[in-house]
């Protein structure tokens, strides 16, 4: 077990422009850590660094209180499983299995006693002398997996390990992997593009984009408290409405804090009603655009003055109407900046309109 | 898709000239091998002789130090298997996945001594062994080719398709560099292994220019050369004795293709390492 250290790292592969910047990044010994982030944003080359598949261009890697940069891949104590497996075609899952444990020179007779424990627990006992080809695409999965944990490593990492199962293998495996992670405690690093994953199962997640940590902090955290537009943006689904402050302002009031240039809310903070209320918050009349019943919620595309956003409702859909209200609760707005980070603020920046407002209704 | 009659018979026709024009001469060759000398020469030809000849195969053996030749032969072309294994394979491997300093231009001088016919350089080999007292012997046979630049280009292309990732599963394994050549890389790569290993066998068994300067003594003779020889019995060519000695020069090679035919098959309809 092991806790990993990222020390101002950075790759460029040849002579091009860097995957990853000056990147500090820390791995809680025991922890499930996702990396999630778009399509080439690095999640791939941070773990490839961390597995010393890659060399860095520069900074350190610690795994433990151990400087790791000129430490073979093998001797990091670091399971990997890869989006396709990577299972040695030639040999039977037995020799899959058993091949690194032959590697670390550990006697005949363990060996075989370690895989069929392993084959028992991953429920791969009758397939020990099938080759991986004959395998379905789960049971190459866990074939993986054992291979992984045989190792007994310090730390395992996934590299989009289920992207290449059907939905609903990747919800049962997905529960085994967190089961897995609980049970034996080691620090666990897990690559996924799909947010879903990262909020479902990691319990640190680190959000990256273009090379760079855009926030890293708890699952609950990153949704309620994102750092930036871009996490606001990245997580949540659908993601997070953001309007320019200048068509939020007219009728609410103006924005007294300079620093804000945007306002953000969650579609399902915005509640939707068919009579103008007298609720305090941001009330914006609409009108329905599109609307997509799921079951349990109903999603809309309104436009109002404000522009375009949208509207997650947990009522039933409103069918026939076209006109609707919406109000945003004050506290439940996020402010960024030009930039778009995340403005703080003490008190709620509108100005008196809003205080009137809630006047009217104390009277 | 369905294939129209005439079609069908166009094609066999065509398969049958085919088959006719490979197997004939081989046919020939067996047939001739079971005649007497004054059949051989009757004309029209006769496919089938009156009389079967086996004494044919007994003259050939015994008209010479067959044996010797034989054994010759086979530690000659099994020498020549095993070295160009121990050279190929890991040649190929560091062509095909190591990053190194003139990479390019040493593989494109492997690739440029395949364009140059043997008859160029076998005057400087042949000085060269000649320095090195090796003329005779079958190390004389051996060492020239023990290595084979065909060979390093068809196991580099192999090479190369197997996956980054499943070198890159072994080294987190904490395997070495020679244990994912040999448990990995080689076993991805045996069809292309079986293939250029049959092709250099055949290939070095019927071989008969090299044997034939390279050698002055029957002690490092293989059999191509001696059969050969059988030609200059006095007074013509016993084209009998001469066909009985080819076809036991060949029986080993369809022995081997009788077994192996399933490998070879597999090798040539093999499309890549999946
Ligand atoms: N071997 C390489 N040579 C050059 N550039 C590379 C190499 N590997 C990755 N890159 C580049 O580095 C960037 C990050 O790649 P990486 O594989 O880490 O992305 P990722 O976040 O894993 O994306 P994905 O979700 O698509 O797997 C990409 O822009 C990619 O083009
Ligand atoms: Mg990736």
């Amino acid at each position: 077990m092991a806790k990993i250290q990222l020390k101002s790292v950075s790759k460029a592969y040849g002579n091009n422009k860097k995957v990853i910047e000056d990147m500090n990044l820390e791995i809680q010994d025991g922890s499930f850590t996702v990396l999630v982030g778009p399509s080439g944003c690095g999640k791939s080359t941070t773990l490839r660094i961390i597995a010393g598949l890659e060399e860095v261009s520069s900074g350190e890697i610690w795994i433990g209180d151990r400087l790791v940069n000129d430490v073979a891949p093998g001797k990091r104590g670091i399971s990997m499983v890869f989006q396709n497996y990577a299972l040695y075609p030639t040999m039977s899952v037995r020799g899959n299995i058993e091949f690194g444990l032959e590697n670390m020179k550990i006697p005949k007779a363990e060996r075989k006693k370690m895989v069929e424990e392993i084959a028992e627990v991953v429920d791969l006992t009758e397939y020990l002398d099938k080759k991986p080809q004959n395998l379905s695409g789960g049971q190459r999965q866990r074939v993986a997996l054992a291979r992984a944990m045989v190792k007994k490593p310090d730390v395992f990492i996934f590299d989009e390990p289920l992207s290449n199962l059907d939905a609903k293998l990747r919800g049962q495996m997905r529960t085994e992997l967190i089961q897995l992670h609980k049970r034996l405690g080691t620090t666990f690093i897990y690559v996924t593009h799909d947010q879903v994953e990262a909020m479902s199962m990691g319990d640190e997640i680190v959000i990256l984009d273009k090379g760079h940590i855009m926030q890293q902090a708890a699952p609950m955290e990153v949704y309620h408290n994102p750092a930036n537009q871009f996490v606001a943006n990245f997580i949540g689904t659908p993601s997070m409405n953001v309007l320019p402050k200048s068509m939020v302002e007219g009728k609410t009031g103006m924005i007294t804090d300079e620093r804000i240039s945007y306002i953000g809310f969650r579609p399902e903070h915005a509640d939707m009603q068919m009579e103008k209320l007298d609720t305090s918050g941001i009330n914006l009349s609409c009108e329905i655009i599109t609307m997509e019943t799921l079951g349990s919620e109903t999603l809309y595309l309104v436009n109002s003055d404000a522009g375009q956003f949208q509207v997650k409702s947990f009522h039933a859909p409103l069918i026939d109407t076209k006109k609707v209200h919406v109000t945003i609760p004050m506290d439940k707005l996020y402010y960024f900046d030009t930039q778009g980070n995340r403005v703080f603020v003490e008190e709620i920046p509108f100005q008196t309109p809003v205080r009137e407002a809630r006047g009217e209704v104390l009277v | 898709m369905k294939t129209s009659l005439p079609l069908k018979v166009l094609n066999v026709v065509g398969l049958i000239i085919m088959v006719a024009i490979f197997a004939m001469p081989f046919i020939w060759m067996i047939s001739t091998s079971l005649k007497t000398l004054g059949e051989t020469m009757v004309f029209p030809p006769k496919w089938i002789p009156d009389e079967l000849i086996w004494e044919n195969f007994v003259s050939a053996w015994n008209s010479g130090p067959f044996l010797q030749y034989f054994i010759n032969s086979v530690l000659v072309s099994v020498g020549i298997l095993i070295f160009q294994f121990i050279t190929v394979i890991p040649a190929a491997y560091a062509f095909a996945r190591y990053e190194f300093r003139f990479k390019n231009m040493l593989f494109s001088l492997v690739m440029v001594t395949m364009m140059i016919p043997a008859q160029l350089i076998f005057l400087p080999v042949f000085l060269n062994l000649s320095d090195w007292g090796l003329l005779d012997t079958l190390w004389g046979l051996i060492l020239p080719f023990a290595t084979s630049a065909f060979g390093i280009f068809m196991l580099r292309q192999t090479f190369k398709q197997v996956p980054e990732e499943l070198l890159e599963a072994a080294r987190l394994d904490n395997s070495t560099d020679f244990k994912i050549m040999m448990k990995i890389m080689v076993p991805m790569a045996k069809p292309t292994l079986i293939t250029l290993g049959l092709f250099n066998f055949i290939t070095h068994w019927n071989d008969y220019f090299w044997p034939l300067v390279m050698t002055t003594s029957e002690k490092a003779r293989t059999l191509p050369v001696g059969i050969a020889q059988l030609r200059q019995v006095d007074g013509g060519v016993a084209w009998n004795i001469l066909m009985a000695g080819n076809v036991i020069l060949v029986i080993p090679i369809l022995i081997i293709f009788f077994f192996a035919q399933r490998h070879i098959i597999r090798a040539f309809t093999y499309t890549g390492v999946k």
